[in-house]
């Protein structure tokens, strides 16, 4: 118990964020027009794309061969989930684009 | 900026480029606790470099219609990815000696592990389902079993989280439990659900993300995480609510499998046929004419010949309209994205309450490869399984003309009565090829 209240103590300001972005998440969805809604799932699946971030870091820091190759195969899935997402997203958007003439 | 159209593609470069300084910035300026920049660099750019080629190329081969397994696959590569970085620290974790280590930091680990190997489990069975390689399945006591092995993957990490059970080998135990359960999660949800599980799993990666933002003191991978976490269980509430569906009925997973319930009373009466030639007069001396899209439209990618039959329509000064369901298709906008495809006009899509007062002055109600969308028996049978469903009051029409390739029931496996209305007359066929008869039988008509 005293270890939960040390770390919320601790990361106060994170928790805070933590629940402004839930909410920013929450009012995002509702300002979107239901026909926006593949791509912007398919946005929000790039974004948690941010994943990747993790896997380079434990690729970096990689000091032993089950690290370095679990390490590397998360770049590469997490860099699939990034620029597959992001680009199926812009695919998605150009055909809402061309019909604005 | 996602909030219109027209800006939505400039956000989402905006994102990429965020994104990809996000990752050049670790790359180079991450430093350890103790001051060590990142090593391995090599290692990293090869492993961006064959991802960004390998998600470049499906990306751009996938077809308009593929989109949402394609999504789901993503999804899933996000999952892996972080699941691998759970177990990765676990590892390094158990080297460094687990006893002092604290559970919270535990806690975050195995969460990880768990929700995103559920989403990777759970969204290749979704990328399956949608590409139709996999059939929908239930397993007898399904929700017993699930709920079950929900609960051992919990008791387990927990347990181990505070050092009551010892040993580095339970990671995999849970790694496997995982997975298991996200294919067991996934497996007996039916297709019409199927949305709302890929924009469920979708958040569970955001989740799973967070934790390693919570693991790396990371806030770009925190905020990125929770933002998807939150903004994708609002849209999966919201898909539920458009179908009238709780999201524990989904979760527990007794959907869209075999068993509907009681089944709804018989529906009495016989169909009427009609052939393209009558359907193109009946369309030709229309005021107003509504398509109602679904997912057989999809399936025949029919969606240019739609946009054509549209301007043929509209030549002959017939108002043509688009009824869109908030999940027609295997999407939500699925159908809207088609028929920006080829071009149909953002202004002539209407969603559900927009469109529906407007069926009593409508004329012809044209329902292609949709079905469950326009039951009434959401409406006036309580027995239904889709009974409260919101739907597209298609019956209100002058005419119903339901363009269908057989007489086989929707995803939720039921009759749908408006079929047998006498207003109604069902053109079978592939959707391309009638719309194709139907031009060309109005163009005749000339």
């Amino acid at each position: 118990m005293q270890a939960l209240i040390d770390f919320l103590a601790n990361n106060e300001l994170m928790i805070y964020l933590v629940i402004l972005m839930i909410f920013l998440g929450i009012e995002l969805i509702e300002k979107v027009p239901s026909v926006l809604h593949t791509p912007l799932m398919s946005g929000a699946n790039a974004i948690h794309g941010v994943v990747i971030i993790g896997a380079i870091i434990i690729m970096g820091q990689a000091d032993n061969i089950l690290a370095t190759v679990l390490g590397f195969v998360a770049v590469i899935l997490g860099t699939l989930n990034v620029v597959g997402g992001f680009v199926v997203t812009d695919r998605m958007l150009d055909m809402f684009k061309k019909k604005k003439k | 900026m996602l909030g219109f159209p027209a800006s939505a593609k400039r956000g989402n470069l905006l994102a990429a480029l965020g994104m990809g300084l996000a990752i050049l910035a670790t790359i180079f300026l991450y430093k350890d606790n103790n001051g060590n920049p990142l090593g391995n660099h090599l290692w990293i750019f090869g492993g961006l470099l064959i991802g960004s080629v390998i998600g470049t190329m499906m990306a751009k081969k996938v077809k308009m219609t593929g989109m949402p397994q394609m999504v789901s696959f993503f999804n899933g590569m996000g999952g892996a990815c972080a699941a691998l970085i759970s177990l990765v620290e676990f590892n390094h974790l158990s080297h460094t000696g687990l006893e002092g280590a604290d559970p919270l930091y535990l806690i975050i680990i195995f969460l990880g592990l768990i929700i995103g190997s559920i989403s990777f489990s759970g969204s290749m069975i979704a990328f399956g389902k949608l590409d139709e390689k996999i059939k929908d399945k239930v397993l007898p006591g399904q929700q017993l079993i699930n709920i079950g092995l929900l609960s051992v993957i919990l008791i387990i990490a927990l347990l181990n989280s505070f050092d009551i059970v010892e040993g580095t080998s339970i990671v995999y135990v849970l790694l496997v439990t995982s997975l298991l359960y996200g294919i067991l999660f996934v497996l007996p949800i039916g297709g019409a659900d199927m949305p709302v599980v890929i924009s469920l799993l979708n958040s569970f990666t955001g989740v799973a993300a967070a934790m390693g933002g919570f693991l790396y003191d990371n806030k770009v991978m925190l905020f990125g995480g929770i933002l998807v976490g939150s903004a994708g269980t609002i849209l999966t509430v919201v898909m539920c609510k458009a179908m009238n569906r709780s999201l524990t009925n989904v979760l527990i997973g007794n959907f869209g499998g075999g068993k509907s319930g009681v089944d709804s009373a018989e529906v009495q009466g016989t169909v009427k046929s009609i052939n393209a030639s009558d359907a193109a007069i009946l369309m030709k001396y229309s005021k107003k004419v509504i398509v109602i899209p679904g997912y057989g439209l999809a399936v025949a990618q029919a969606q240019h010949v739609v946009h054509e039959l549209e301007t043929v329509l509209e030549k002959e000064g017939v108002e043509v309209k688009y009824a869109i369901h908030p999940v027609a298709g295997r999407m939500p906008g699925h159908m809207n994205v088609l028929l920006a495809e080829s071009n149909v006009e953002y202004d002539k899509l209407l969603e559900m309450d927009e469109i529906n007062p407007e069926f009593a002055t409508t004329d012809v109600a044209l329902v292609i490869g949709a079905n469950d969308v326009v039951n009434p028996a959401a409406k006036n049978d309580s027995n239904s399984p889709i009974y409260g469903m919101p739907i597209l009051d298609a019956e209100y029409a002058q005419q119903v003309i339901v363009m269908k390739r057989s007489m086989k029931a929707g995803y939720a496996g039921i009759e749908n009565e408006l079929f047998y209305r006498p207003n109604t007359s069902m053109l079978f066929g592939d959707a391309k090829k009638m719309l194709s008869e139907l031009i060309s039988e109005l163009k005749k008509l000339d």
